[in-house]
């Protein structure tokens, strides 16, 4: 973006922009997850046709959704505490903005460009924890309280794998800067075939399957959903929430599943790239200005493939146990992501 | 003010937003819902009945040993991260130190297994 704001638009200009930007990246992902996959996807699978009455197919079905929750009553028990309670929510959606603001659109649209930007979208994910945690203690609840202590008990299991899996592909890129992981993969090459690139989804497949576990559970989406555990739990943390604060929560989940979704594009898949090597460019600054456009379209395509995998698992596998979700992180996903580390270092100095 | 500096703003700016976001729907919200709030509306939801005991009701944390393994892994990742950056200037040098390092990690997470306190319990 900053090409098309650098001469003209000043800092505080930009600034408008990049949050306009942040919140088409959060929303319009939210929305479009929702409708074709929770809504859509999961109705064919269970053979039936889902929302059909709002618009053509459904497809006005948020808009009505959203004009339904603004009319609930927004209750807070007596017994909860208040300000925390009402916090909870804002907490979860905070951390879905400022994890997406790492995310680069194109060689120039970004919003922000850090050096350490995927160890930065790393340490803000967790924040998250902190909403589902104060809601889980703050609604005096007995299934919030368990809902929101298995959460972060699941959090914190597969961070770790998440994290060891994301350091295969800074091995391999040799920066933690998310727009030189997707330059790297882009202008790479597969012993000299350069046509499809290096996306690491290829010399890095094991990183990539421990990290779409990781996300799968960070996200708490089925075979990892104790945290909400219907059958057991109600709600889990969010049992007492009820009006358009439980529709924060539900926006922040899935905001949080698309921006997870692109990061796990820009890691793994290129980002927002095509191979370098189509139209003859060699380094970022020879990629054409309309890539600027291109890009926020690729990222989102590839964002919807990622996701795609993530409700199939989503839809089509039961719950685990709370015992083999941990014993399924500490004894399988972080010793083989440690193996992962070593070979690749062991390839990366070889070769 | 330098670019670093300025990303960084562009961090605090969408934490602004977010919380501007929600705080004008619920506003928004809170001029169409209504509010007729009750003794057994406010009540703590327990399936139905009325609820036992306090909701902040004692359990049992099982994980806190997961949480010190935890940060010992995590204090890990924070130092193979700069290393994994810098991996082609340090060679067959920084692959044999590092080597040497997951190693002793991975020990201590044999120990943790073998201790049994990577069980459920």
């Amino acid at each position: 973006m900053s090409w098309l704001l650098a001469f003209e638009v000043p800092y505080w200009g930009q600034s408008v922009f990049r949050v306009l930007g942040g919140l088409v990246a959060v929303l319009l992902p939210a929305g479009t997850i929702v409708y074709v996959f929770l809504f859509k996807m999961m109705s064919f699978m269970q053979s039936r046709l889902g929302p059909m009455e709002a618009g053509p197919y459904g497809s006005l079905q948020l808009v009505a959704e959203v004009g339904k929750w603004l009319q609930k009553e927004d209750i807070v028990p007596a017994n909860a505490d208040r300000k925390i309670f009402k916090m909870a929510p804002v907490v979860v959606l905070l951390s879905t903005f400022l994890l997406v603001a790492v995310v680069p659109f194109g060689p120039d649209a970004w919003f922000t460009n850090f050096e350490t930007g995927i160890f930065y979208a790393l340490a803000v994910s967790s924040v998250s924890v902190l909403g589902i945690l104060m809601a889980g203690w703050a609604s005096a609840n007995k299934y919030s309280l368990l809902g929101g202590l298995r959460a972060a008990g699941q959090l914190i299991a597969y961070e770790l794998p998440m994290v060891l899996a994301v350091i295969g592909v800074v091995i391999q890129a040799g920066t933690m800067n998310l727009q030189e992981i997707v330059v790297a993969q882009n202008a790479g090459s597969i012993f000299g075939f350069d046509g499809l690139g290096n996306p690491y989804i290829i010399t890095q497949f094991v990183g990539f399957v421990v990290f779409m576990i990781a996300i799968q559970a960070e996200l708490t989406q089925t075979p990892f959903d104790m945290p909400i555990a219907e059958s057991e739990l109600v709600s889990g943390y969010m049992t007492e929430y009820s009006g358009f604060r439980f529709l924060i929560f539900f926006i922040g989940e899935f905001a949080t599943a698309g921006v997870f979704a692109m990061i796990a594009s820009t890691l793994f898949l290129g980002g927002w790239g095509v191979p370098f090597a189509w139209f003859g460019w060699e380094s970022v600054d020879q990629v054409d200005n309309w890539m600027n456009f291109a890009g926020p379209v690729i990222v989102i395509t590839k964002m919807m493939l990622i996701t795609f995998l993530v409700m199939w698992a989503r839809f089509s596998y039961p719950r685990f146990r709370e015992d083999q979700l941990q014993r399924f992180a500490w004894k399988v996903l972080i010793p083989i992501s440690l193996v992962n580390i070593m070979v690749t270092a062991v390839f990366k100095v070889a070769l | 003010m330098s670019d670093f500096l300025r990303s960084f703003l562009t961090v605090v700016w969408f934490g602004l937003a977010a919380i501007l976001i929600a705080g004008l729907l619920l506003w928004v919200a809170s001029l169409l819902r209504p509010s007729k709030p009750g003794r057994e509306k406010l009540l703590t939801y327990e399936s139905g009945v009325d609820p036992a005991g306090e909701g902040w009701s004692q359990s049992q944390v099982r994980y806190y040993i997961f949480a010190l393994l935890f940060v010992i892994f995590d204090v890990e990742a924070v130092f193979i991260f700069p290393w994994a950056t810098q991996l082609e200037r340090y060679g067959t040098f920084g692959l044999v130190e590092m080597a040497v390092f997951v190693f002793v990690l991975l020990l201590g997470l044999v120990y943790a297994w073998r201790k049994g306190v990577l069980r459920w319990v």
